[in-house]
């Protein structure tokens, strides 16, 4: 069974409390941060441990709490980035609601470390009564005195208060986050500067995902070393995945980072196989801007390597033969899914979420919605997939924030894997009766020349 | 932006207000601005869940911005409504995980059942059903939106129970 660092105290009857969440050992890292170590102390810590930001990009978060910029003299903020809305994902609204208190001594302590006094935990608007839980443990945290002035008699004072969002996909962009924390749409803004540097109203500032600062209480009860130890490679600790689709145990899970693919698929203690019985197809293991997988590269790398739940692993060949770890949302699909009506609704879901910005973004998205939804609809012309990819490629790095190469990424993908079931779309239109079409006569029964689906 | 000339009865009550000022006090005293956010949900909470333009106004005077500041935000994010909806708006997550679980076949089933096409308000102004973009909850589809809340793992039979206690007022829309 894999090591838990996360969600080891998620079964305890009441810990969602602050009573119960102490008596288990909670705050423990705060007390010995504030009372043993100095900030710059819990910076190393955390640099040694070797944890990586698991919002996607997966940027050392040592590293980025070591760029922010002490000499200014400005106020110092951390904020939590708890927007969570990439497709696949549902990984931080579980440890939120469930065990909150582990966020806020996250924050507390990163806040110390960092020299923040004045910290916010931005969450997605739709996340209301998660919004609701936190606000209510913040309470109960403040009347413990872990929040407030002079904290454990230190002199060091920390405010933090969550912030609610309304709905933009964009927002998890650290500088849209940033923006819309200010109070206007959420546009990113060009970097550099970077927010370590001019963040929140211009102060210095450090923007971490939910899952990075939860981890940050075991790194300084145990050492970023003891951390480091565990996971593979440059891939250290523990990953929460949010798996979805059709498989047989949907949910939540915290695994050691380079458990293999395989067993995280098909053992009972995680997804325990395919739902149906039904042949697996595809995949995309870290949420919907990760190219998707086909069947034949998903348990094997293309050099015939176990592929295992890691950055390198995942990403090994890059995207030829590989996807991302990204957020960890690991999404499943049987035989029975149309690839194409899938890509048409994640280009449908970031024409949406455009912020509308920059033109390649702003107009690209919507060109690939469209093109695709007619191709899914049985209208579809020969120039068609070339022109998808035309589009796709003038997207990708032209725009200014990753948003652009989300809503590319999986378009080529899928071309590039499945290039034959958008040939058969445009080649069968009268075979395309419904959206169902695949469900009711899976593409492995087409006769389809250069099938990809393996069973 | 989207524009409707109905009116709406502003009522900034005391406990609305109150709530307002404690939001406005989450930030630094000249950046009264970064409540607009949390202080738009709460004034469309208060107002049969919609944002007229006058009530708009209202924020924007609370906040010392200017008017097109608080229009700008409010036509930027998806969660402000700006004519009124439905008392129960079911907001389905139709992004492709939920849809690999039926999330479209329910949809189907939930406006024939209310008699609306997808985006109508019912003629008693009780229902409306729409089609939202990913809302995190890919491992328990299909699912919606109601309120404060989401409704998880549905099936047509809890469809029906759902619309059923609507009716009957069983339903709490805010965690208050």
């Amino acid at each position: 069974m894999s090591k838990k660092i996360l969600l080891d105290k998620i079964n305890v009857p009441g810990i969602k409390t602050y009573e119960v969440y102490r008596q288990n050992g909670g705050y423990a890292s705060v007390e010995k941060a504030m009372k043993a170590m100095t900030p710059d102390e819990v910076v190393e810590e955390v640099k040694k441990s070797g944890l990586r930001g698991r919002g996607g990009a997966g940027f050392p978060a040592g590293m980025k709490w070591s760029f922010i910029d002490k000499k200014s003299g400005k106020p110092r903020h951390l904020v939590c980035n708890a927007d969570e809305s990439e497709p696949g994902t549902f990984k931080d609204r579980y440890l939120m609601e469930f065990i909150p208190h582990l966020l806020i001594e996250g924050m507390i302590t990163s806040s110390f470390a960092l020299g923040a006094n004045l910290s916010y935990i931005y969450i997605r608007g739709e996340y209301m009564w998660v919004y609701k839980i936190l606000e209510r443990a913040i309470a109960e945290a403040k009347a413990a005195g872990w929040l407030g002035k002079n904290i454990l008699g230190t002199g060091y004072d920390l405010e933090l208060y969550v912030h609610c969002g309304a709905g933009a996909y964009i927002c998890g962009e650290e500088t849209a986050l940033i923006e819309s924390l200010e109070g206007k749409r959420g546009n990113p803004r060009i970097k550099p500067p970077f927010p370590a540097v001019s963040g929140l109203w211009s102060n210095p500032t450090v923007v971490n995902n939910v899952e990075t600062i939860a981890s940050v209480p075991w790194i300084v009860n145990n050492s970023g070393d003891e951390y480091a130890k565990i996971g593979i490679g440059r891939s250290t600790g523990t990953k929460l995945i949010s798996a979805s689709g059709h498989i047989k145990n949907p949910g939540v899970y915290e695994i050691e980072l380079g458990l293999s693919v395989y067993e995280f698929m098909n053992s009972d203690e995680y997804l325990g196989g395919m739902s149906s019985d039904r042949p697996l197809k595809a995949l995309i293991p870290g949420g919907s801007s990760v190219p998707v997988l086909p069947a034949d590269l998903i348990y094997k790398t293309a050099n015939g390597e176990d592929r295992l739940m890691s950055y390198e692993s995942l990403s090994d060949g890059g995207f030829a033969t590989g996807s991302m770890l990204g957020s960890g949302g690991f999404i499943v699909y049987n035989d029975t899914s149309c690839i194409v009506r899938n890509t048409w609704n994640f280009a449908r879901f970031y024409h949406h979420e455009s912020c509308g910005q920059c033109s390649p973004c702003r107009e690209g998205t919507g060109w690939l919605e469209k093109v695709l939804h007619r191709i899914e609809n049985g209208h579809g012309r020969e120039e068609d997939i070339d022109l998808l990819w035309s589009i796709q490629s003038k997207i990708e790095g032209n725009t200014i924030c990753p948003l652009g190469d989300a809503a590319s990424w999986p378009v080529a993908a899928a071309i590039r894997h499945f290039r034959e079931e958008f040939e058969y779309h445009v080649r069968f239109p009268e075979r395309i009766k419904n959206r169902d079409h695949f469900t009711t006569e899976p593409f492995s029964s087409l006769n389809v020349s250069k099938s990809k689906v393996i069973t | 932006m989207i524009h409707t000339d109905q009116k709406q009865n502003i009522n900034m009550t005391e406990t609305l207000m109150n709530r307002i000022n404690e939001l406005i006090s989450h930030y630094p005293s000249d950046k009264r601005k970064s409540a607009l956010l949390p202080v738009l949900h709460e004034v469309q909470d208060a107002h049969d869940n919609w944002l007229s333009i006058e009530l708009m106004d209202k924020v924007a005077e609370i906040l010392e911005i200017k008017p097109i500041e608080v229009y700008e935000v409010a036509s930027f994010y998806t969660m402000y409504n700006l004519k009124p909806i439905g008392k129960f708006m079911f907001e389905f997550c139709r992004t492709s995980p939920c849809c690999l679980n039926g999330t479209e076949n329910l949809m189907d089933y939930t406006c024939d059942k209310l008699g609306v096409k997808e985006g109508e308000i019912t003629s008693d102004g009780l229902f409306q059903v729409v089609g939202v973009e990913c809302l995190g909850a890919c491992g328990y589809a299909p699912m919606l939106q109601l309120g404060d809340f989401y409704k998880e793992n549905l099936t047509p039979e809890k469809m029906d129970q759902l619309i059923t206690d609507c009716k009957e007022g069983k339903i709490i829309l805010q965690d208050k």
